[in-house]
Parts: C-alpha cells; structure tokens; sequence
C-alpha cells in the first residue's frame, strides 16, 4: 500500500501560565492510502492537536509531516493553502458551517475559494451541480437552500462532510464528527464515513469513543503524547 | 467571489454594522452641510470684495491721494489684458439732513459712475438703477438734482422685523448733506479759497447692497467731480485715491497684477521730477485679493480651522470604525478558521473584511450624503419655517450681511467626501482584519482545547 501521510517525531507543547505542557512528544504515524484510521485517547491526550498539525492548520514545535513525499513544513503560504483546499477536507466536531450562507453555498464554498472570479463564472455551474449531488448523496437534496441553523445536528455535519468532500481530497481528517451527535445520529454519520472509505477515501478520524473508533480499519490510541 | 458574497451577507446579518454605518452616515452628513454652507459663505464673501474693487487696486492709503493719475489711467487704457478702469476718491466726511441735530461720520467715495460699473461689480449691488447703472447718481424723481448712492445699512427703516431688506416701489426723496475736509498735497488743511466747497447737498438716488458689513455700512457714493471738489484734490494738479481695474477675459491675475505693478514702477521714474511726484511714492499695486486681505483673511482662517475640525471628526470616525470592525471581526473568529481551514489565504480574509469595510463606507456615505444634500436644498425652507414657528433665525440677518444660506453643492467636493469616507472605512477595518488574517488557523478556530 502506498502512504499517504507519515509524522516524524512530532513534539507540540502549549504555555499554561508559567509552565510548559508537553502534548505531543515524539510522535510517530503513517497512513496508506485508502485507509481509515482512528485516534483516540483520553481527553487531553492532544487528539484535536495531532489532527490540526496532520492538516497544516497547526505546527508542531519539532519534528514533520510528509504528505505524498512532501514535507508540509517546507510548504510556502501558496501551497500550504492549496493543500488544505484540494489535498485534505476536514470536518470538525462543531459542524463550522457559515452561518450566514446557507447549504449549497456552504458546500460549493471551497471551490470558489480556490478560484478568482473569471474562474468561478467558468465553474459555477459545475460546481454547484457537484454540491447538490453530493448533498443529494447525504441525504440532504430537499435542504439546499436552508441555513445551516435551520439543520439538525446530523445534518450540518453531513453538510460539513459534503463540503470536505468539494474539492475531491486525498484524505479526509475528521475531528470527533460524532461528539456533537446522539449516538443514533453519531452511527449514521459513522455509516457515512465507511462508507466513503469502501469508495477508496483516506480517512483518518480522531475520536474518543470507543464505539465509534471501532468501525474504523485500524485503530491507533494515544497516551502521555506518544501513540501506544 | 466568496469575498464578496460573504461580505454583502455579513453586512445584512450583522446588526453591529449598523453602528459604523450611523456613524459614517453621520459624519459625511455633518461635513457634506457644513463645508458647503463654509465654503459657499466664503466664496460668497471673496466674491462681494471682488466686486467691490475689481481686479487690481492701484491706491495710496494716504487722504491726500496722488497726482498724475490721468496719464497712467491713460497708459493702462492702451493695454489689451486691461478691459476697463476706473479713478476713485475715497475720504472721510460727516453726514447729515438739513436741519437735522445729528451728525455721522461716513465714508465718501467718488466715481464715475460709468467707468466704476466697468471695472467693479458696483453694479450689481443697485436697487433702483439696476438697468441704468450709469445713470445712477440722477434721481428719477428729479434728475435735475445731484444724486448720492448711499450703503443700504446707513437707510433708515430698511429692513423688517426679519432682518431682510426691502424697497419700497419708487425711491424716496430726501436729503443728505455731506461735509468732508479738504487737504493740500501736502496733508494740510486747506484754506479757504474762491472754488473751495466743503459741504454739499445731495438727494437721495439709490443704495447699495454690497454684502460687505463695512461698505453697507460706512459708505455713501457720490459723483466723481464733487468728491474731487470736497476733498481739496481738483485744481491744478488733480489728485485721486484710487485706481481701479478690471482684467480683459483670460488675463491671469497675477500676471496682469505684475504688469501694472511694472508700469507703475516706470511711472513713477519718468514723473520723479515732477512737483509732486513725492505722493506717487506711497501708492501701491495690489491685487484684489491682496488688497482685501484684511477682510477675507479672517473668513478663509475660519474655514481653515473647520477644515481641521472635520479632520479630526475623520480620526474619531475612523476609530469607531476600527472598534467596530474589531468587534465584529472578533466575532467573526471561528468563520476566519474555517475560511483558512478550507484554504483561503491569509490575503483573502483581509480581502473579505475589505470588501465588506467598502460596503460600509459607502452605504454609510451614501445615506449620510443624501441627508446632506436634502438638508441643503431645503436650508433656506427650514430656516424660513423655524424663523416663521419659534422666530429663530440660523444667521441673524440684522448681524450678518447675508442673504439666502448658501447650499449649491459643489459634486466634486461631495465625491472627495464620500470617497474619504469609504477610505477611512477602509483604514479602520485594515488593522483587526490584518491581525485576524495573521492568526493561524487553529488558534482562530479556538481549538486550544486539548
């Protein structure tokens, strides 16, 4: 299998008042492509904060992540941009759909950021027939033109997994998906995620349930920084 | 494409943005009334002491005046930027009506009438010979008798309970006696001779409503020959206090005040052997405005000083907006996450706030404009209705020398206006949209949480 994404000696550390606490400490991962893979660990452990660096939202005080061979780390603002728009998607805990556009728009969005306006009048139209399919796919073809306030739980995150999908990325990072959701909703949304992974899709997912980190293909736990 | 879309939805979902509208609103309407009343009273002002001396003002600040004046009047007749001239005697005297107890001290001024409305727009400030201005020393109801032209402030019962001038439908017939005091050329009384008159009678022929408070209020024309008389300046060698100038179209103004300058300074070399050539020495070559400065100086100094005013009203306005945009932009943290999360650049957000700053500005200057300029066109209705409901008047007119309230808007001033406004707009968004384009993506998500 090929890999996806390696971590190398990840250390993150995070100032708490006059003392340090050390996160992540000499962190090692890889992901093959195609895989699902599950974090988890207590709370505290530095899930979240793994994930965040994994995806180029966070640095690490040491160490690297090489993502198809390329150090994230070296990437300039322009790539690193592009690589958070079309390498990976992410789908947080809390939704983070904007209030203030409403469904289609919310899905369509990561496209249209990665394009100037010429560019999006050319790929308008095929854009948005994509996001309605894909939220035709999620069930949520009747809600196109509702405010994310206006969905239930399990519906805005099955929007903010449409939009992670937008742009076709190689890997999926998803920050507890179901920590929001009763477990009824959680598991669909869970169903969703196998789902896409039989379609080929990398996933990696952090979560503290056990339950729902089980449904992965492979399981990895953290503790005291390290994985264990 | 996202920048925008996002930032119009911002700017309607956003109720805080109402309150950097207000004050962009605000803040254009106030300077968009008052820059245009301002600079309408000063033009307005610069205009009057431009018609009351013309272009250029040849003129000695002595009583006794100069000599010789015939000849230069002569040579700058021969210039072709010069259009018209005209000599003026200009002296103190005592006014007062036959039999009367009372006396006044007044200005006296002499000209011809048809070289004077040549070369100033004296004109323009005449009632009863507006449409026979040359005419205007001949009263219409007995155009036998000498006539004077006295300043509206110094008519009795000229105006009404509002402060507004009126006339009544033909003039009235009175007279007025004027004395002056005749000087030798050398600043001496004059002593009595044969031809040496003094006192004069005159009737009443029309006034004068220059707008200029010191003019409508001290001043009294008379003809050209009489002055000259009374002042001691006829004789042999006749003198006058002034020369007045009017510029051809086109002729620059400091270019022209230059020429005559020179020509007065030839002048006065080719007549230095002359017997008094010694009072050609304090005559001075002055443009109009030059020649005003005294009295335009203190208004433009005022305008100044609001100018300054307003632009610290911009300073606080753009500090608002800075909070304001701080606000709203703080609270706008977890969308700035996810914008950075699904790959928008740094750039891009400040873009956005930009954009959305913009949007702002010009709603804001638009509404604030738009009240401006409906305030202004009915200032002189409203001042008319709150004069006609609680008696109040904005620019008591038995004080000020002014007519309507200026309100013609100037477009390109209201275009810089809004323009600064959505600049500032601009500027006070800049800051906090920098700082939150500077965050990294998961400090703005606020995913500090382990």
């Amino acid at each position: 299998m090929t890999e996806i994404l390696q971590a190398k000696d990840l250390h993150k550390s995070y100032k708490m008042g006059k003392s340090r606490l050390e996160v992540l400490k000499g962190l090692e991962l890889c992901v093959n492509a195609g895989e699902f893979v599950a974090i988890t660990g207590a709370s505290g452990s530095g899930k979240s904060t793994l994930l965040h660096i994994l995806g180029g939202l966070d640095t690490p005080d040491a160490g690297y992540v090489e993502f198809d061979g390329g150090r994230i780390d070296k990437f300039g603002a322009g790539q690193l941009n592009r690589f958070r728009n079309k390498m990976v998607g992410f789908v947080f805990q809390f939704y983070h759909l904007l209030d203030e556009l409403n469904v289609l728009d919310n899905v369509v969005l990561p496209t249209m950021a990665s394009v100037g306006s010429l560019g999006w009048l050319a790929r308008r139209k095929r854009a948005r027939k994509r996001a309605a399919e894909l939220l035709e796919q999620f069930g949520l073809g009747e809600r196109i033109k509702h405010k994310p306030y206006q969905l239930s739980g399990g519906e805005r995150q099955r929007a903010a997994i449409a939009r992670s999908l937008m742009n076709e990325p190689r890997l999926l990072l998803a920050d507890e998906p179901t920590g929001n959701l009763d477990s009824e909703t959680g598991n669909g949304i869970l169903s969703v995620l196998q789902s896409l992974n039989r379609d080929g899709q990398s996933i990696v997912m952090v979560t503290h349930d056990e339950r729902m980190a089980e449904r992965a293909g492979r399981i990895i736990r953290l503790a005291d920084g390290k994985i264990v | 494409m996202y920048k925008l879309k996002l930032a119009i939805r911002y700017f309607l979902r956003r109720r805080i943005t109402s309150l950097a509208v207000v004050a962009v609103a605000l803040c254009v309407f106030i300077v968009v009334v008052v820059m245009t009343v301002m600079n309408g009273l000063v033009t307005e002002f610069r205009s009057k002491n431009h018609n009351f001396v013309g272009d250029c003002v040849i003129s000695t600040d002595s009583l006794v005046g100069f000599p010789y004046y015939a000849e230069f009047i002569a040579e700058l007749d021969k210039q072709n930027f010069v259009a018209a001239t005209s000599g003026a005697i200009r002296s103190f005297g005592l006014l007062t009506q036959p039999n009367a107890e009372w006396n006044l001290g007044v200005e006296i001024m002499g000209i011809n009438a048809a070289d004077h409305i040549g070369a100033t727009g004296f004109a323009k400030t005449l009632h009863y010979h507006a449409l026979d201005p040359e005419n205007v020393f001949i009263p219409s109801y007995n155009p036998t008798l000498a006539g004077c032209v006295v300043g509206i402030d110094l008519m009795p019962s000229q105006r009404n309970h509002s402060g507004e001038y009126y006339h009544n439908p033909n003039p009235p017939s009175y007279k007025l006696i004027i004395s002056c005091f005749p000087l030798t050329p050398r600043g001496g009384l004059a002593k009595a001779g044969t031809d040496l008159v003094n006192t004069l009678s005159f009737s009443y022929s029309d006034d004068t409503q220059s707008g200029l408070v010191k003019v409508d209020g001290r001043v009294i024309y008379v003809s050209f020959e009489y002055a000259q008389k009374m002042c001691g300046m006829s004789g042999e060698t006749p003198r006058i206090s002034a020369i007045y100038v009017k510029f051809a179209d086109g002729a620059a103004l400091d270019e022209s005040c230059d020429k005559v300058r020179q020509m007065w300074r030839d002048f006065v070399e080719a007549n230095k052997t002359r017997r008094q050539a010694f009072l050609l020495e304090n005559v001075s070559v002055q443009s109009w405005i030059e020649n005003r400065r005294s009295t335009i100086g203190p208004m433009e100094k005022e305008q100044t000083m609001l100018t300054l005013l307003f632009a610290m009203l911009g300073i606080i306005t753009v500090f608002v907006i800075f909070v304001v945009f701080y606000m709203i932009i703080s609270h706008k943290s977890k969308d700035i996450g996810i914008l950075r999360s699904i790959g928008v650049p740094g750039r891009g957000v400040v873009e956005l706030f930009t954009w959305f700053a913009v949007i702002v500005g010009a709603i804001g200057a638009g509404i604030g404009a738009a009240a401006g300029c409906g305030v202004l066109v009915k200032a002189n209705n409203i001042e008319d209705w709150l004069f006609a409901t609680f008696g109040f008047q904005i620019w008591d007119r038995s004080i000020y020398a002014i007519g309507d309230i200026p309100n013609k808007i100037e477009l390109h001033v209201l275009a810089v206006i809004i323009l600064s406004a959505i600049a500032a707009s601009v500027v006070g968004a800049l800051v906090p949209s920098i700082q939150a384009a500077r965050k990294r993506p998961a400090d703005a998500l606020q995913v500090n949480s382990l």
